[in-house]
């Protein structure tokens, strides 16, 4: 394995163990190691490859597969996506099997309700932090305001109509 | 490999288990649950496991969940690993995960290919401009709507204000931030089951 294609293992193996409330809360550190730390990228070119990733059907962890392949090519996109795919994937089968046998108990009630506020509080921040790197202006405020309602009142909605709505927005010039 | 048809545990509710889910059946269902997965799989994965394949009861799907979002890791591909090592140990996790990634995979591969041919246009930077801030909503209102199925929401919630605060305006490591907060807010979940279980009639109501 070349020398940036065992980075890039490393990196996204370490924060696979870190991703909690899934990818999109890791975003942020993400963004610290790729861009800040790294240097494999810039700012916009971040943003762009987590857009790209979002008009793409498949879990939000695809992101990695994006900066993988920017970083080095197809193997950087395989190699990431393993490591960040695999290693919590061998752990929770192992888990999974003595999870199941605790069903119930209080323990683990209380561990399954203590995590989902922070999750939810990890999902808030991804957005917030997303935003902000972005440099979205006043009118990209507006969109994300917008997305938000519709999203709330018309739950059914494909979002893959917002997304090419945002698309077309972006054309216009609003964002 | 004949372990893998593990035996019921003892006790178990194992009876709501359909016998039969095959490695074709499992790498199908989780293809086309990748490949409708957009912004976000969940909702769709929910769909077929429950609703379509019924693989999972409704309480099935919240149990083990639970457990993929406690985790690290990408939360469906957990959720890929659960499911298809119930049916088809070792085997039929593999299966599951690869079908839920390989199409997606490619997919966004060629839009990456299509960036990097058109990505310095700037109508292309316009587009993707238009689609980041829509990706924002996206996320925001995915919490809302989580926060919204929050369970006792005044207890917790403040758990859920100083998540976003440690890492949206103080930027703490992660990992401090969830240990340090998951602890905490477990051991209040903890008093307050026991205290619901010691108030509750045996076999009493909900």
């Amino acid at each position: 394995m070349s020398g940036i294609l065992l980075q890039l293992f490393l990196h996204f193996a370490l924060l696979s163990f870190l991703s909690f409330g899934g990818a999109n809360a890791l975003l942020p550190e993400i963004h610290r190691v790729v861009v800040d730390q790294q240097h494999w990228m810039n700012d916009a070119t971040f943003t762009h490859l987590y857009a790209v990733a979002q008009a793409a059907p498949g879990p939000n962890v695809l992101v990695v597969t994006l900066i993988g392949w920017q970083v080095a090519g197809v193997a950087g996109a395989v190699v990431s996506t393993v490591a960040m795919c695999l290693p919590m994937s061998v752990v929770i089968y192992f888990i999974f099997r003595h999870w199941e046998r605790f069903r119930g108990a209080p323990w683990q009630q209380a561990v399954q309700t203590g995590v989902g506020p922070l999750s939810v509080g990890l999902v808030f921040a991804s957005g917030t932090l997303i935003g902000l790197s972005a440099g979205l202006g006043l009118g990209g405020a507006v969109v994300v305001l917008a997305t938000i309602l519709v999203c709330l009142r018309w739950p059914k909605l494909h979002p893959l109509w917002l997304i090419a709505g945002g698309a077309l927005l972006g054309l216009l010039g609003v964002v | 490999m004949a372990d893998e048809n593990r035996p019921p545990a003892p006790g178990a509710a194992s009876d709501a288990v359909p016998p039969e889910v095959t490695l074709g059946a499992l790498f199908s269902g989780f293809s086309r649950v990748g490949l409708s997965g957009f912004g976000g799989v969940l909702p769709f994965a929910r769909r077929m496991l429950v609703e379509r394949q019924r693989w999972l009861s409704p309480q099935e799907f919240n149990s083990v969940l639970g457990l993929c979002q406690f985790l690290p890791g990408p939360n469906v591909v957990n959720l890929a690993v659960c499911v298809g090592s119930r049916y088809q140990g070792a085997l039929g996790a593999v299966v599951s995960v690869l079908g839920m990634l390989i199409g997606p995979f490619a997919v966004v591969l060629l839009l990456g290919l299509l960036y990097s041919l058109y990505g310095e246009l700037h109508l292309v930077q316009a587009m993707l401009r238009g689609i980041s801030a829509v990706g924002v909503g996206l996320i925001l209102a995915l919490g809302v709507r989580m926060l919204g199925a929050l369970k006792e929401k005044r207890v917790y919630l403040p758990f859920t204000v100083l998540a976003f605060v440690a890492i949206a305006v103080l930027r703490l490591p992660l990992v401090v931030v969830m240990v340090v907060l998951a602890t905490a807010s477990s051991v209040v979940a903890y008093r307050r089951v026991r205290r619901a279980m010691a108030t509750l009639v045996p076999g009493g109501d909900k």
